[in-house]
Parts: structure tokens; C-alpha cells; sequence
């Protein structure tokens, strides 16, 4: 980002005149700005692309009412819950309450910066893009829990609870999935990752290191998916078990932001699986829109096509029980990681 | 003052005003809270210096590991329905002297050092140079480091284990 602004100090624009940390802060409101419309945006396609996949899953139409094939649906739920009273229970804590919204939004939102979206630009080109994205999803676990706890309600607190030792067990097998591929580079930075998978479809870290990296990429899937709460891992917010889990007693807009942190979560897992694994912004032919903004089309893509694979799980595996959950994480897909990783880094030295 | 300066005190201020509340209010929950964002300020002021990834370590641990341990703990030690604990301020004019005198010893001792200023220049990332002097420099604390987590591991698992004690 600093080239785009002394490329626009030194041109003849209005920009100019400006100092150097103006112009940064302008940019980095900006950019947040965008980040939140990202999310928003993405909130407001995945619901309706969720409602008709699952629909199109078990053979009926899903939303057809309100638009052209229900387009407009999602735009009629955001404008009904911004409608809706907020509701806050009188012996809930308030402002932890009113606190817990803000913590699980800024979590997805501030990841977005680090991931690598054109070969060139970079919104922020981290070397230590990896680990940041790593720690800033471990906010969202504090989120969750004093948004359970501010609830003043069994069935919040224990699904808060459990999201949060379901996100804190399942980050240790992300983790290793993603040192799988670090090895590999050598970097952490995100831009770096995905040029090394420049190239092809045959470049791809998913392929190489055959199985090693195939298993990686199906732990980082499985654990991603476990720390977004989707199903099957999504215990904490069960309607049968734990009435709304730890979002029972939101209403109105605060209820829809988190279910828009929810999407963006998804969103970010997904965009990390395909830069770390799926070759980010690189495209599958070699040098065929493999420049400029058609990085951000590849990577787009791909993420997208995660987000489907989310979705078509969704609607397809039944519910784990959370020591099901937890035998899992510890007991499965942690062993399973660092027999990758030993595996890899041999492969690796012979 | 140059948009660094502001930056590092604009940070600094919400690290105080979040030691502030974590220090003077009643309610364990907020005292968790107003540490949440004094972690959040200290990864901030280390950004500021060039340790990036010492401010992501901070983020991950801190924030993702101990804060989440000290709030499981507050919330599976009390009754469900909010702050059980008894918290007040006993011995209010005794505790005051006392403090009043360790800051004015304290503020001396900063006043004093000679502290050497840091030229300003690009940061550079950390990640490559730390790994190096783990593996070279440092490799036998690091390992010393590694025995001890194994030995915290095994204790916890043993502690949680199922069968009665």
C-alpha cells in the first residue's frame, strides 16, 4: 500500500498536498470500510445461496417469493431484523451484552487484510500473514464466551462454552495444517505462499507431497470448519440442544451480526484454505488470466467453491455430540497432523 | 509530533484506560475484559517497535490462550447468576500510602535512566532471525522451554483425567 500512495503523491492530484500520514489513515479507513462491506455483501449471498442449496439438496425450491427466484430474500431478513426490537434480558450484564457483538465482527474483519488478493497489491503485506490470521481467529473464542456469559442464561453459557473449547481444540490441528505448507515455502508471508504455487493447476500444494499435503488440506478443512461452529460441529448453536446456544437471547440486528461474523468466518477459512492450499491467486492454466485483477477472480473462485463444499456438508452429516467433537480434534486430526508434518519435513530433507 | 508519536500514545491511552478498569472495577468479568484490551494495546506497542511477530505470539497467546483460561475459570467457579465473590476496598488509607510511595520510588528510577532512543527506521520482519537464533543461539532453552509445556501437558491431562482421585 505505500507504493499506491507515493505513486499518488508524486502524480499531480489533490492527494498531494496531503502528508503522508493522512493519506495513510484515509486509506486504512478504507479499507475497513470495504472489509465491512465485503462482509455484509458476502452475508447477504451466502444466506440466500445457502437457502437454495439446501433447498435444491432435499428436492424443493428454497426462497422464490420475494424477487426474481427469492434474489431479494436476504434483503428482506436484513431489513426486518434491523426492524426488530432489541431485546436485552433486564438481569443480563449490559454492556458485556452490548460488548460481545462488536468483539465477533472486528475478529473475521481484521483477518481480511493479510490475505493476498492480486499478485501485486496487497492490502497489508505481512511477513507473519499466516501466524496474524492464526492469532486474530482466537478473538472470536473470547466472543463467543462473553457473549454466552452476558446472556444471564444456562443454555447460552454452556454453548458458549462449548464453542469455546470447541474453536480452542480445533485451532491446534489448523495449526498444523497450515506449518504443513509454511514448511514448504519457508514463509509466512501470504503473498509468498501463493507464488510459490504459481503456475498451473499442477503446482498446487494440495497435489504435491502426495499424500502428505492431501491429508493437510483435509485437516485445515475439517478444523476450519469446526472453528467457523458449521455443521457438523455445531453444537453451540443447536436448536434441539441448546436452544440457540450461545446467541439465545440476541434479537434484531445484533442476532444478524452474528450471523454475518458467522459468514465471514466462513469466508476467511475459505479464502485461507484456497491461498495455503488451492494455490490462491494463481490461476489453473499456466499464463492464461494469470495477471492484474483476474488474481482476485481465481481467488474469489476457489473460495467460493469452499464455501459451496461448506454448504453441501452442511446438509449432508448429522450433527457430532460434543465428545464426539472433542475425540476428533485430540484424537484423530491432531496425531494425523503432525504425522504430516513429520512425513512432509523427511520428504522434505531426503 | 509525528504520526508515530500519536500512534504510541493514542495506543498507550487505551492500554491505561483498560489497565484502569481492570484494575478499579468490581465485577471480575470486566477486570477480564479491560485485560482483553490492555493484551490488545501491549501487541499494539509492539507492532510499534518492529517485533511483529512478538505482537502476533502476544495476540495468540495471551489473548487466545490465557484470557480464555482466566475467563473458563471465573465463569465455571461461580453460580451462574453473576458475581457471587465478595469484592471491596478494605484498608483504603494504609493502601494508598503505600502505593503513593512505590510509584513516587518508581517514577524516580524512570526519570533517571538514561533511556537510549531508537532510530526510527523501516521495521524488519523478525520471523527468519528468531527461528535462526532458536536453532543456533538459543537451541538449549528452547528445548529447556519444550520440556517444561510437555510437563504442564501431562499434568493437565493427568488432572483431568476421569476416573475419581
Amino acid at each position: 500500500m505505500q507504493e499506491l500512495i507515493q505513486s499518488l503523491q508524486n502524480g499531480q492530484t489533490f492527494l498531494a498536498g496531503l502528508p503522508p500520514a493522512i493519506l495513510t489513515l484515509i486509506f486504512m479507513a478504507l479499507g475497513a470500510v470495504l472489509f465491512a462491506t465485503v462482509m455484509a455483501l458476502n452475508a447477504l449471498v451466502a444466506v440466500y445461496a445457502e437457502r437454495k442449496i439446501s433447498a435444491w439438496m432435499q428436492d424443493r425450491l428454497g426462497p422464490m417469493e420475494v424477487g426474481p427466484q427469492g434474489i431479494l430474500q436476504t434483503l428482506a431478513d436484513a431489513v426486518k431484523l434491523l426492524l426488530k426490537e432489541d431485546i436485552v434480558p433486564a438481569a443480563a450484564d449490559q454492556k458485556l451484552h452490548w460488548f460481545a457483538p462488536f468483539l465477533v465482527f472486528a475478529a473475521p474483519c481484521a483477518a481480511f487484510a493479510a490475505l493476498p488478493y492480486t499478485r501485486e497489491f496487497v492490502f497489508a503485506n505481512f511477513d507473519i500473514g499466516v501466524f496474524y490470521v492464526a492469532s486474530i481467529t482466537s478473538l472470536s473464542v473470547i466472543a463467543i464466551l462473553i457473549a454466552g456469559w452476558a446472556s444471564n442464561n444456562k443454555w447460552a453459557l454452556l454453548g458458549g462454552m462449548r464453542a469455546a473449547a470447541q474453536i480452542v481444540s480445533y485451532e491446534i490441528p489448523a495449526g498444523l495444517a497450515m506449518l504443513v505448507v509454511v514448511m514448504q515455502v519457508g514463509s509466512l508471508n501470504f503473498n509468498a505462499i501463493s507464488a510459490a504455487q504459481d503456475g498451473g493447476i499442477h503446482h498446487w500444494f494440495v497435489w504435491r507431497y502426495f499424500p502428505f499435503n492431501f491429508i493437510a488440506f483435509g485437516i485445515f478443512y475439517i478444523a476450519t470448519l469446526a472453528e467457523c461452529n458449521r455443521t457438523p460441529f455445531d453444537l453451540p448453536e443447536a436448536e434441539s440442544e441448546l436452544v440457540g446456544g450461545f446467541h439465545t437471547e440476541y434479537s434484531g440486528f445484533k442476532w444478524s451480526i452474528f450471523m454475518l461474523a458467522e459468514y465471514a468466518e466462513m469466508l476467511v477459512v475459505a479464502l485461507v484454505g484456497a491461498a495455503l492450499f488451492l494455490g490462491g491467486w494463481s490461476s489453473p492454466i499456466p499464463n492464461f488470466m494469470n495477471t492484474g485483477a483476474w488474481g482476485v477472480f481465481w481467488f474469489a473462485g476457489k473460495a467460493a467453491f469452499l464455501i459451496f463444499t461448506h454448504m453441501w456438508l452442511r446438509w449432508t452429516l448429522p450433527r457430532l455430540r460434543v465428545d464426539q467433537l472433542m475425540h476428533l480434534s485430540w484424537k484423530v486430526l491432531t496425531p494425523f497432523g503432525f504425522a504430516c508434518l513429520l512425513g512432509v519435513g523427511l520428504w522434505m530433507l531426503i | 509530533m509525528n504520526s508515530f508519536d500519536v500512534m504510541f500514545y493514542l495506543i498507550a491511552a487505551l492500554t491505561l484506560l483498560a489497565a484502569a478498569v481492570m484494575v478499579f472495577s468490581k465485577n471480575i468479568i470486566y477486570n477480564a475484559m479491560g485485560l482483553l484490551v490492555a493484551f490488545f494495546g501491549v501487541a499494539g506497542i509492539y507492532v510499534m517497535l518492529g517485533a511483529d511477530f512478538l505482537a502476533a505470539t502476544q495476540l495468540l497467546i495471551y489473548v487466545g490462550g490465557i484470557l480464555v483460561l482466566l475467563l473458563f475459570g471465573v465463569m465455571l467457579s461461580q453460580r451462574f447468576t453473576g458475581a457471587e465473590m465478595r469484592t471491596g476496598t478494605l484498608q483504603v488509607l494504609p493502601a494508598t500510602l503505600v502505593c503513593a510511595g512505590i510509584a513516587a520510588i518508581l517514577l524516580r528510577m524512570i526519570w533517571q535512566t538514561p533511556w537510549p532512543k531508537a532510530e526510527i527506521a523501516a521495521p524488519k520482519p523478525t520471523t527468519h532471525e528468531i527461528g535462526m537464533q532458536f536453532m543456533t543461539t538459543y537451541l538449549i532453552p528452547f528445548e529447556i522451554v519444550s520440556v517444561l509445556l510437555l510437563a504442564a501437558l501431562v499434568g493437565a491431562a493427568f488432572l483431568g483425567r476421569r476416573d475419581a482421585r
